[in-house]
């Protein structure tokens, strides 16, 4: 992909963050805060491609460290989102 | 372009899919209903990126022999078994930390997640100016594409720069560093030399004509000026305005993601970024908004410092005349109350009133009290943080209510029940200029006919340094103890 198509699909994404985001209840807002640590750890991608070629070992090594920690997030932010969404439950009907 | 990269088109549309789940993630979010399987999106966008990511470049693939100029090509099992194990060992640290995380340390855990989010961008930046070819960022001659090179070192400095903002984040909240601000002297003049230099750097770097793999060695001056600049930017600014750091660090962190989204030419991750970039940015701008301070002024730092910057003379106010009550006369207002009102701030949290808070209101419901909550965009450290705690002491969130929703409200309250919040209830927000808190959207609890403050003691304002007048009133009642332990006194008297 060019360099134009690319910066496109930035500025689209942008202003569909823009509106996504307004559209969250205040009251998620710390599930909003962990839900996208989680998926901006969507960088283990060229994590992984680093991990993945051979040749240079120092970059293979870096590449490696980076799954390690994106992994982390991505597990951790996903498992802790979903903690706190469990606990949002509106009142019970007493019988 | 002349990449290398040989990304299939149906990869393409995989990655674009995984956005697509990352948009719906955040979309789930608009209510509790609909969240949880807003991250179940998120989960599956993550599942389809990696899934993509590792059978286009599976280990070995696509490795580019640059003396024959050819790629090579080959399962490398060993190198699969390695990433594999790099997963797996993330994934348990992960996993351990979400399940053990107390709900009060949240702000500390979501900036540990960014700086390891921010560390990982500088690592995979450094891995592709070492072996762009893996990249596809080579050129005929050997060198790394100038566009990439600029991308590359973006991604590098935004990266750094979240990270170390984020330790100095992390120390602060955690209580490993004081949250007083530390001030430089002509701290400006530094970090707009640093920012400066960052940009000058990576205009040489860009335009360099020694620019193959790992050649460079400017690339590593601007990721190390980087990590200095995150350092210093974060150390001025006080414990009280972490919250707007936090979602900017959160914004950070997508920005970088972007950035090596465009190394990649990956459209997952340029999506991503974006969405984690615009929703750090607006939080931000939330929280200033919610405190009436400008972005610039919360980043210029100093705001919060021991010293206190209050308009108000506090001397001699420790002798005004106050109402004391104790845990029976408010048992006694709150239960002949027909509307009450609980204003939760960060002080519940640190007593860890909350479950007791939510058994005092469930004893109220049951005596035919209507008990609902009002919570103040910057109660606690972080966005939303006061909701997560009330949440996980079983409130049901139907119960709880934003400062625009229930303001009004408060006039028809019997009693308006303060606890552990001080400086988002102070009407000198609203009439006081020369208040440092004033504009300040504030909680209107002297609206109720009486307004209950559990307090630990009369000295001690809020960290804005502001007597708040309100404790002086006629229609006021201090409670001067723990909140724990004064709630639960209210408890048994009910």
């Amino acid at each position: 992909m060019d360099f134009i198509s690319i910066l496109s699909i930035f500025v689209m994404a942008c202003f569909v963050g823009y509106y996504v985001v307004w559209s969250v209840t205040p009251a998620l807002h710390t599930p909003l805060m962990a839900v996208t640590n989680a998926i901006s750890s969507v960088i283990i991608v060229g994590a992984l491609i680093a991990a993945a070629a051979a040749g240079v070992p120092g970059a293979k090594w870096l590449g490696l460290i980076a799954v390690v920690l994106a992994s982390v997030n991505i597990f951790g932010g996903f498992a802790v989102t979903a903690r706190m969404l469990a606990m949002y439950k509106k009142k019970e009907k007493k019988a | 372009m002349d990449h290398v990269s040989t990304t299939p088109a149906w990869a393409m549309i995989a990655y674009l899919a995984a956005g697509i789940c990352f948009i719906l993630a955040l979309r789930g979010l608009s209510s509790p209903e609909t969240s949880r399987q807003g991250n179940r999106y998120g989960m599956i966008g993550m599942l389809v990126a990696v899934a993509t990511t590792l059978i286009v470049h599976y280990p070995g693939a696509a490795l580019y022999d640059e003396a024959a100029g050819t790629l090579a090509d080959g399962l490398d099992g060993l190198a699969l078994a390695e990433i594999l194990i790099a997963i797996g060992i993330g994934a348990a640290i992960g996993l351990t930390t979400a399940r053990r995380i107390a709900m009060t340390a949240m702000p500390q855990l979501v900036a540990a997640f960014h700086s390891l989010v921010g560390l990982a961008a500088v690592l995979v930046a450094a891995a592709a100016f070492l072996n762009p070819g893996a990249f596809g960022i080579l050129d005929q001659t050997g060198n790394i594409f100038a566009v990439s090179r600029v991308e590359m070192v973006l991604g590098a400095a935004i990266g750094a720069i979240t990270f170390s903002g984020s330790v100095i984040a992390f120390a602060k909240l955690n209580g490993n560093m004081s949250g007083a601000p530390i001030i430089l002297p002509a701290r400006h003049l530094i970090n707009f030399g640093i920012l400066l230099g960052i940009i000058v750097l990576t205009a040489l770097f860009a335009l360099s004509a020694s620019a193959g793999p790992g050649e460079n060695q400017m690339f590593w001056i601007v990721t190390a000026l980087a990590f200095l600049v995150g350092f210093l930017l974060i150390i001025p600014i006080g414990g009280a305005d972490m919250p707007v750091v936090v979602s900017m660090l959160n914004s950070y962190s997508g920005w970088a993601a972007a950035a090596m989204g465009f190394t990649l030419s990956n459209t997952a991750m340029i999506i991503t970024g974006a969405l984690v970039g615009s929703s750090g940015a607006i939080l931000s701008y939330i929280m200033c908004h919610a405190m009436n301070r400008s972005f610039i002024s919360v980043i210029a730092g100093g705001f919060g410092s021991d010293a206190g910057s209050g308009g108000a003379d506090k001397s001699g106010a420790a002798d005004r005349p106050f109402k004391r009550g104790s845990a029976d006369d408010a048992a006694f207002l709150l239960k002949n109350a027909e509307k009450v009102i609980i204003v939760p701030g960060y002080g519940m949290a640190v007593a860890q009133a909350q479950h007791v808070l939510r058994e005092m209101a469930e004893e109220l419901e049951e005596q035919g009290v209507d008990v609902r909550y009002a919570i103040h965009p910057v109660a606690g450290r972080m966005p939303g943080h006061m909701n997560v705690l009330l949440a996980e002491a079983n409130v049901p969130y139907d119960k709880v209510f934003e400062l625009e929703d229930i303001n009004s409200d408060f006039g028809q309250a019997d009693v308006a029940f303060v606890i552990g919040a001080n400086d988002v209830t102070n009407p000198a927000a609203k009439t006081d200029k020369a208040s440092p808190i004033y504009g300040m959207p504030v909680l209107d609890v002297e609206n109720a006919k009486t307004t209950l403050f559990i307090k630990r003691s009369m000295g001690g304002a809020g960290y804005a340094g502001v007597e708040n007048e309100l404790f002086f009133r006629d229609n006021t009642m201090m409670l001067l103890a723990d909140a724990k332990k004064m709630v639960e006194d209210i408890v048994k008297a009910l």
